[in-house]
């Protein structure tokens, strides 16, 4: 890291010690775990698109398959959940897997003509068939069981840690079976091709009620091991004597103590990431990667095989996402799939890479910082600068209320404003890659 | 056995929505597929420059009712569309010489381009939402109905209704005169020849005199106006909501793709097979069924493939199988 790097990241740092002092420690912190797993995401969006330039506009989707996987692993069972459908539901999952599998087989095996179109349409409506058959009423029964409370299938009740890492695994499957079928795409149609895959797991995550209770939200989810409950804290006696000493008040210190464990948590997490992709970027794996990412054509003829390469990274970094994601909600303690939109999960990722500088691991954890600080406080700023701008109307005027009401719409603008500058004058970032 | 009824059922609640919406589809489309055609990227600015058009045309469709002019018994958003028309040229020329003619100078690779127009969308975005809010608007005004299921039952005795909302007959009405004028404009003048000589050789075109920037202002233009019709057609027909916009990028996009990205006929075909493929997908077909089985075989449940909630894996789904099987699109698009 050069000196230049280093005074970037202290201007960063300087931008939260600023929002401790002037406005509160608890919001600085909260920003700052935010921006922590923001950094993550970014460094697997810069595993995609700054080593091999693969142009993927689906980060919602996978974030989101990681909040999925929290769910299910850390979440308790749900009573008679399983007997109500279990068996049914997963049946029926692995008939729908097995028709599009026997449907690729077929593909493969028959020779092209009329016949084999019609064998695979026949095979694909018969196994839709079979597969609604199956799950519908196992689902349905799912549902039905406890739906005040419940209605979802549960989970497994294991360690908030333990989910992490299974939800890169659930995103990487994801990109697995994605990458299969898109990544011979050129790459804005991989790029509509992933903004569509995102938008269905969405729905399918708003929708399928029996997975995780749909719109209607899954709370309490647990905590990771060291990072201890306020309330737990606040109950207990050495922590109140501890406070009482220094003379902190101790639910503030409490709410404290938990987002700088959360902190400590991540930020492991995230040099665990930048190490290992560090280590990559500078192995042979990492050099033809940008071989490729330069030219395809020329890094074909010289015996790489792109396709495979390709895959590899698409699923190494929807993983990395995976895991940010499923930190996230990990940290909000609930998930929400109503709360997912591409604005704010994909091309807020995207952003923070081309700012930080693509191609450079270092710039994407910049790049998360900052982008994510400003975006948080881009609206308090709108809000002054409204209050700036209509100070001189009158109270209550109809363009007073409006300018007003319209701050919040100051993220999208100054957003675009920014991408296309940095584009325009720095489009290697602020980081440039070596 | 009632085929009379089954047909009446099936063109009111599929065929007919099915052919407005892909009206609207395909003229959205047209938009993407000459952008792609003559600027070479995917415009993933096109919902909000839609979205953008539609707020401006609702913005004076207010205006004018607040004077009291209307249209009869058309809607006065046909009155303002124009305006929309002409102010989002110029937005949108205005972003082609703040923003893509730098790029277009540099010949930046495409997917850079697609990463400056998502710059240009969430201005757009944002600046539609900072102006017109978030919330859903409704602005249809006029005769509700053509035809109205009441008085189609009335006429034809049938036990079923068929009903064709004003919105949805004038949709197809300016389709028609739009995909008209523009395939007369392409064909016969003198600019629409040299724009598709410049989308189908650039370099050639070049040699022979044409000049670049002028093509690309012309295309611009049009695109504002597909878009702006594209949007109001949508608006009225449904109701505006800036983000259902944005999220209509998919299945303007699968059109596009699904007939050939730069061949216009492609745009409107596909923006038919999208539709039609979307509706009938997630449409429950209990009712038309009933009509058509014997009592015996009625069934019970709703015959629906897919909630209207997954609509969008539908056009994903034609997205996916098109590029897999059929890379260059139903028509013979620019190859992948």
């Amino acid at each position: 890291m050069t000196s230049r790097n280093l005074a970037l990241f202290a201007a960063v740092a300087v931008l939260f010690l600023i929002t401790g002092f002037f406005q509160s420690w608890n919001l600085a912190l909260s920003i700052l775990n935010m921006a922590i797993v923001s950094a993550i995401m970014a460094m697997g969006v810069n595993i995609q698109w700054g080593y091999a330039g693969l142009f993927n506009v689906g980060i919602m989707g996978f974030a989101a398959l990681g909040g999925l996987a929290v769910v299910l692993t850390s979440s308790q069972p749900v009573e008679g959940a399983w007997r109500a459908g279990g068996p049914g539901i997963v049946l029926g999952l692995l008939l729908g897997v097995a028709t599009i599998g026997l449907a690729v087989a077929l593909y493969r095996r028959m020779q092209q003509g009329l016949p084999r179109t019609a064998t695979i349409i026949a095979v694909l409506l018969g196994g839709f068939f079979l597969y609604r058959w199956v799950f519908d009423p196992a689902a349905v029964a799912v549902e039905a069981n406890n739906p005040e409370a419940f209605g979802n299938i549960g989970g497994f009740g294991l360690p908030a840690l333990v989910a992490w890492p299974m939800g890169g695994l659930l995103a990487a499957a994801a990109a697995w079976a994605i990458g299969k079928t898109a990544l011979g795409l050129r790459s804005d149609y991989l790029a509509i091709a992933t903004l569509g895959i995102a938008e269905i797991v969405i729905a399918v995550m708003k929708n399928e009620d029996w997975l995780a209770r749909g719109v209607k939200n899954i709370t309490q989810l647990p905590r990771p091991w060291p990072v201890p409950l306020e309330v737990d804290l606040q109950q207990s006696q050495p922590f109140l004597d501890w406070a009482g000493r220094w003379g902190f008040d101790p639910v503030l210190t409490s709410s404290i103590i938990v987002k700088l464990a959360y902190a400590g948590l991540f930020l492991t997490v995230l040099l665990i990431v930048v190490w290992l992709s560090e280590r990559a970027l500078r192995s042979p794996w990492g050099r033809t990667m940008r071989a490729i990412r330069d030219n395809e054509v020329s890094a074909e003829a010289m015996g790489k095989y792109v396709t495979g390469r390709h895959l590899q990274v698409f699923i190494l970094g929807s993983a990395v996402v995976g895991i940010a994601g499923a930190m996230m909600t990990t940290l909000d303690g609930q998930l929400t799939p109503g709360s997912y939109s591409p604005l704010r999960y994909t091309f807020l990722i995207w952003m923070m890479v081309i700012v930080g500088g693509s191609g450079n691991n270092w710039g994407a954890v910049l790049g998360g910082f900052l982008i994510w600080w400003l975006w948080i406080m881009v609206e308090p700023m709108g809000l002054w600068l409204m209050g700036t701008i209509t100070a001189g109307m009158a109270d209550g005027s109809w363009l007073k209320t409006h300018l007003q009401d319209g701050a919040a719409h100051m993220r999208p603008v100054t957003k675009g404003v920014i991408l296309l500058l940095v584009l325009r004058f720095s489009p290697r970032g602020l980081i440039p890659e070596k | 056995m009632d085929l009379l009824n089954a047909l009446v059922t099936f063109a009111n609640f599929v065929f007919i929505p099915a052919v407005a919406y892909g009206a609207q589809l395909a003229i959205g489309a047209l938009g993407v597929t000459l952008i792609y055609g003559i600027l070479r990227f995917s415009n993933f600015a096109h919902g909000d420059t839609m979205a953008f058009g539609t707020m401006i045309t609702i913005l004076f469709t207010w205006w004018f009712q607040s004077m009291g002019i209307s249209f009869g018994p058309l809607p006065t958003a046909l009155l303002a569309l124009p305006i929309g028309i002409v102010l989002t040229a110029l937005f949108v020329l205005g972003t082609d010489r703040v923003v893509y003619r730098f790029y277009r100078k540099q010949r930046v690779a495409t997917s850079i381009l697609v990463i400056v127009s998502l710059g240009v969308t969430f201005i757009m975005n944002g600046i539609t939402r900072f102006i017109i809010g978030t919330e859903e608007q409704n602005f249809a005004d006029g005769e509700r109905f053509v035809i109205s299921a009441a008085d189609f039952k009335a006429t034809t005795g049938l036990a079923e209704g068929l009903a064709i909302k004003s919105t949805q007959a004038i949709t197809l009405a300016t389709a028609v005169i739009v995909v008209a004028a523009l395939f007369w404009f392409l064909n016969r003048t003198r600019t629409g020849k040299s724009m598709r000589a410049f989308s189908d050789n650039e370099d050639l075109a070049l040699l022979s005199g044409i000049n670049p920037e002028r093509v690309v202002a012309v295309t611009w233009i049009i695109t504002a106006a597909l878009a702006t019709i594209a949007g109001v057609l949508y608006g009225l027909d449904k109701s505006f909501k800036p983000f259902t916009y944005f999220q209509l990028l998919l299945p303007i996009f699968a059109a596009a793709v699904v007939g050939g990205l730069g061949s216009p006929v492609g745009a409107i075909a596909g923006g038919f097979v999208i539709a039609f493929s979307e509706v009938m997908v997630t449409y429950a077909w209990k009712k038309v069924l009933g009509y058509l089985l014997p009592d015996s075989l009625a069934p019970e449940a709703l015959v629906q493939l897919l909630t209207t909630d997954y609509k969008f894996a539908v056009s994903f789904t034609i997205l996916i199988a098109v590029l897999l099987f059929k890379p260059t699109g139903l028509f013979r698009g620019k190859s992948v």
